[in-house]
This record gives C-alpha cells, structure tokens and sequence, in this order.
C-alpha cells in the first residue's frame, strides 16, 4: 500500500514541477486554454498504445507489434467505410456502416492479438521474436492491401469521433477515459489481472499455483490487440484517413509512457494511474519542447535518454530498497 | 537384413533433419526451383555472384547480430550507430582522403561503433536494463543526435582510390556478350568474417562462454564466467559490424546518408531468427545465419524477378519468420517433452 502511494505522489510532483518549468519558459503560449485542448487531442491515441503496450509488459512481454496492428484494423476500417456502402443508406451521417467498420477492425486487431498469444503460450516463442514476426507481417499486409496509398474521405459519424467534443470533453479523451477505466478493472478487481501480475512477477510459481499460464498470455495478447484497435479508431477518426505506416515513431514512446509510469520491464509491477501521470508529463514536455521550436530529432534523441535515465533510477531504488529490508 | 545395413544411412538423416539449417537449406532450394522456372534469369552465375555482393551489408550485420542473440540479447540500435561511423568515416574522406587507405578506413569505422556497442554493454550490465529496451533507447539517442549535428546531409564525392573496391574482384568471367563478373572482394571479406566468427563460436573459449551466457545466465555466473567481459565482447563486436557494414555500405554506394540504414535493423534481426538463433536458449550457428540471409536475398531477388509488386515482400517475409521461429520452438518444445519422459523412465 504504501509503496503505491509513494511511486503516485513522487510521479504527481514530477508532473507539477514539469507543468511549472515549461509555463516559465513558454509563458502564455503554454498555459492557454487552445494548448490544453490540442493537447487533449493528441493524448489518447499515445495513452491507448501505450496501455497496450503496458499490459504486455505486466507480463514481462513486449508487444512489438501494436502499432503494426492499429495500422492494419485502421485500414480494414477505412476500406469498408470508404469502398463498400454508400454511408447515406446506413442512417444519419452513416452511423450504421461506421459502426460496422469499427467492429471488423477490432475483429482484425483481436485477431492478431490470438495470433500473438497462441505464439507466445503455446509455441513457446519469446514475446520478442513473436512480435517481431506478426508485426512484419501485419505491415506488410497493410502495405499490400494499400499498395502504400492514403485511403481517406471518411462519413461524418466517423469524423465526429476524431474531433468533436461532448460537454467540452473531447471524444478521443472519452474513449481513452473509458478504456483506461476497464483495463484499471480488469487488473485490479478481476482473477485475470492478479493472474497477470502473478504470471509477470514469476511464471513458475504461478504455474505451481494451479494458474494456467497459457491462458493467461492469451488474454494478455489479446487485450494488448483489442487495445490497438480501439488505437486505431482515434487514429483514423482524427487525421480522415488511414495509411500503412502511420505513427511508426510511436514504439519508443509507448516503452516510455510505460516505464514512466511505474511498469517494472522485468513484470509484475505497474498500474493504469502511473500509466497516466506518465503519459501526461511526457505530453506537456513534448508540447513545451515543441512550443519553443526544439528539433524533433533532438526531441527524439531526449526521450531515449530519458527512458535510460528512469530505469536506471528504478533499478537503483529498487536496489536501495533491498538492501534496506536486508537489514 | 536390409533394415539393419540402412540403420547408419536412417541415423545420418535422422540427425540432419534434427537441425535447424537443413530445413532452410530445403526452403532455398525450393523457392530457387519455383524462382528459376518462372524466370531463368535468376539461376545464373551473374545473379548469384551480384547478389552475394549487394547482401554482404546485411551478412556483415548479421554476423554481429548472431553473436549477441546467442548472448540471450538483442540490439537494434546497429543500424545507428553504422549511421554514425558511415559518417565519420566519410567526413574523413572528404577532408583528407589521400592519407587514407582502406585498412585506416575499417579501423576508424570499427573503433567508432565498438565504442558506441560498449554504451549498450554497459548500461544492459551495470543497470540491467533488458536488452530491447535499452538498444530502443540507444537507436533513437545515437540517430537523433547525428541527424541534428550533421544536419540530414549527404556526402559523396570520395577519393578515387575509395571508389575501385567495388571493381575489384577474387576471381572473374567475362560473359559471352562482353560483361564481366565474378567474386567480388567485398563478398569475400564477409565470407572472411564469417569464417572467424565461425572459428571464435565453435573453438575458443569465449565463444562457448557466449552460448552459456545465453543457456543460461543465472548459471553461467555461478560457474564462474564473467559476463561484464562478454556483453562488454558481444556487444562490442555487434558495433565493430556495425562499423565495418557502413564502410561496405559507403563501398558499394558511394554516399554516405541519414536515412540509408535505420529502419532496416529488424530485417537483419529476421534473417538470423530465420537462420535458427533464437533469444531463448543460446542457439544459432554462423552457418544458419549465413542461410537465413541467403533466404532473405533470394525472396526478395524472386519477388522481383517473377514481378510480384514489392508490397507483398513484407508478407513474405514475415510469414515465413513466423514459420520457422514456430517451427523450431514446437521442436524444441517436443524434445524437452522426450527428455522429460527419459529422466522418469
């Protein structure tokens, strides 16, 4: 209990100092009610990949393949929103087909997901060389099917999702709310998640408990994948088309936004809270930077450095810690 | 009777088809088949020799890639820090190329990337960070921080002397129509390379010392092995291929650029998965790796030659990781299953 509490509170005075240092060096810019919402925008499509990303490395996994599996629902989606039905026919800006579209592409992202898991339970493979192969072959599917092209001109009833807003909330962060709240249920109040973080901290011992392991990654995979896709709607809602290699640089961010928020590499650690507060530090550093004209490479070149400097911290807490209860 | 006098002829099967490598070596002879019927074009000599020699970049890589998968490790920040050294290398040309020589240029290439694998060594060491994650970090620190300083440029223009290595051939045909082709020095430095990888894997110390480090690291440190030493040898040496890659690369294009190489670190990763060095276990040989590679030229080769559209390259490819990595964990899978049941009995 308490060690949840400190991790919390140090990551939400992380967050005040960092909202602190980037008003003081943008001023107005920074602190404007317009900032706030594009940032509110460009959030949830990260947070979304990052928790799929998170849950794998519960695990002590890694789902290279997520943004390979937005991609690839992405533009199964756009394909029947754009190539099928004409939206008029299926209700009031095309709500029916929309709906249609977004429930093939989960289909393909759950899809992936087993495919995932049934490599990594039951095959044996190492996470990383299983993801490493389906996500060659979900982008070379992407690519094949688009032939490399943008596929865009959606209905208004997907527009809507990308860049409305209800009550003043932006859809997008709505969606990321929710999905957010259900993987917080899922680890915290359901047998699956304490399987989860059980599996991750020590696979043995929880196959000695009568845990079947196999099962357990399945579901880890195929929630990482339903995650992607649900990814993929933001995605594609926002920018009005789909395309094979949207969002490629997202892949060290989500390793970040992870390990940020307190999500142990080695599994068995790491909440959906920490996930957030890390994800919204490295979006206002990354809005701050970019405010005050940064290079993007450099940027880049920052958040590697930042992710080595935060596990080598982990690791020396955690070695801290040791040698405390050793004593 | 005649069972009997076949059993040593069925126990040498048996053994080849225990390894890895023989069902690669089955899988390019069937895709060469199906290739070379569609198009004659790609079972000629000509073909063979440029292929070996436009893929030495990638067989350089994946000769320091298999050391560190055997490792247990993975790295794929290479691609940036060849990205690096390509660049010293060619602003060292471009200032003073006269006093350089071939040999000075694969040792300044080579010194760069052992220091840059040492960082990955150090930090996956000291802080055990996994592998992955570290070389995520490292790729994206290494090639940010060059395209800022180097501004995203492309240098060309180096001395003469640097342009005839990719002229220069072991042995030489001349065609019947006048071109001429053979084994090129390039092609022959990666075979070189192999054959002391090979050398250091199989006979030395430090090579077994690799395998158990990746059988098993809690144990092989307890045995007595020094594992600082040998991700300080493994991931050093990635770099030094690192080094050496982008001194082919600059050979065999003649530009150094950006954006020539990152992004392509996962296809060498493939190509040694495909020759059977798995992440799990401290398997993979130099000769798999050297298969894995020619499996991935000839697909890519045979797309182009039967003219199916370079999208589907992908498809290919990943489809036939997944078969091979699936395949040698379902047998690893079922052999540890019949060691199990021997240890009852």
């Amino acid at each position: 209990m308490e060690r949840k509490y400190s991790e919390f509170l140090v990551l939400f005075f992380i967050l005040l100092g960092v909202i602190g240092l980037m008003w003081l060096l943008n001023g107005s810019t920074f602190m404007s009610l317009n900032n706030f919402r594009s940032m509110a925008f460009q959030l949830p499509e990260l947070g979304i990949l990052s928790m799929a990303m998170m849950i794998a490395m519960l695990t002590s996994g890694i789902n290279l393949s997520i943004i390979a599996t937005a991609n690839l629902a992405g533009i199964i989606m756009a394909l029947i929103l754009t190539q099928t039905i004409p939206p008029e026919a299926t209700g009031p800006g095309g709500i029916g087909l929309v709906i249609l579209a977004i429930l093939a592409g989960l289909l393909v992202a759950a899809a992936i997901g087993l495919l995932n898991g049934f490599l990594i339970a039951h095959l044996e493979i190492s996470p990383i060389l299983a993801t490493l192969g389906t996500m060659i072959l979900v982008s070379g599917l992407a690519l094949a099917i688009t032939k490399g092209y943008v596929v865009s001109g959606f209905p208004p009833a997907m527009r809507a999702i990308g860049n409305s807003t209800i009550l003043g909330l932006p859809v997008p962060i709505l969606i990321f709310a929710a999905g957010a709240v259900i993987l917080s249920v899922i680890l915290q109040r359901t047998s699956l998640g304490a399987r989860i973080y059980m599996l991750g901290s020590n696979p043995l011992a929880c196959f000695y408990s009568g845990v079947n392991n196999p099962r357990v990654l399945m579901s880890t995979y195929l929630i990482s994948g339903l995650y992607s896709g649900v990814a993929a709607i933001v995605m594609i809602s926002r920018f009005n088309s789909a395309k094979a290699d949207y969002g490629e640089s997202y892949l060290l961010l989500t390793v970040l936004v992870s390990v940020l928020g307190g999500v142990s590499a080695a599994g068995g650690f790491g909440r959906v809270s920490g996930l957030i507060l890390g994800l919204i530090i490295l979006q206002i550093i990354s809005n701050g930077l970019n405010l005050m004209g940064v290079n993007t490479f450099l940027t880049v070149a920052l958040w590697g450095m930042v992710l080595i400097a935060v596990m080598v911290l982990q690791f020396l807490l955690n070695r801290y810690k040791e040698k405390r209860r050793s004593i | 009777m005649t069972i009997k006098t076949s059993n040593a002829g069925v126990t040498v099967i048996k053994k080849l088809f225990s390894r890895h490598e023989t069902f690669v070596f089955l899988a390019i002879v069937i895709f060469g088949l199906i290739i070379t019927v569609v198009n004659p074009d790609f079972l000629t000599l000509e073909n063979v020799f440029d292929l070996l020699k436009s893929y030495a970049l990638m067989g350089t890589f994946a000769v320091g890639m298999l050391f560190v998968l055997i490792s247990g490790g993975i790295d794929i920040s290479f691609t940036a820090i060849a990205t690096i050294t390509g660049y010293v290398i060619a602003v060292l040309l471009l200032q003073n190329g006269e006093q350089l020589n071939i040999v000075s240029v694969f040792a300044i290439a080579g010194g760069v990337g052992v220091l840059l694998g040492i960082i990955n060594a150090l930090i996956i060491y000291y802080f055990n960070i996994p592998s992955i994650i570290t070389t995520i970090a490292t790729l994206n620190i290494y090639y940010g921080l060059l395209t800022v300083i180097s501004k995203g440029k492309w240098l060309y223009g180096f001395p003469a002397w640097f342009g005839q290595y990719t002229q220069m051939y072991v042995f030489k045909f001349t065609a019947a129509n006048g071109t001429s082709y053979g084994l090129s020095v390039i092609t022959a430095f990666w075979f070189v390379l192999m054959l002391i990888a090979w050398f250091v894997l199989r006979y030395t110390v430090l090579g077994r010392s690799i395998y158990a480090m990746g059988g098993n690291s809690a144990s092989a440190k307890r045995a007595g092995f020094n594992l600082l030493r040998l991700n300080l040898f493994v991931y050093g040496f990635m770099g030094l291929m690192a080094g050496f890659g982008s001194v082919i690369q600059a050979l065999l294009v003649q530009t150094v650029a950006p954006n020539s190489l990152v992004g392509k670190e996962l296809d060498v990763v493939a190509a040694v998965v495909l020759g059977g060095a798995s992440l799990t276990g401290g398997t993979g040989s130099v000769l798999g790796t050297f298969l894995g590679v020619v499996l991935i030229a000839i697909m890519g080769n045979g797309l182009t030659l039967m003219r199916v559209p370079a999208f589907w390259y992908k498809v290919v490819i990943g489809t036939v990781i997944l078969i091979s990595v699936g395949a040698s964990a379902y047998r690893r899978k079922v052999s540890a299953r019949r060691r199990t049941i021997i240890e009852v009995e």
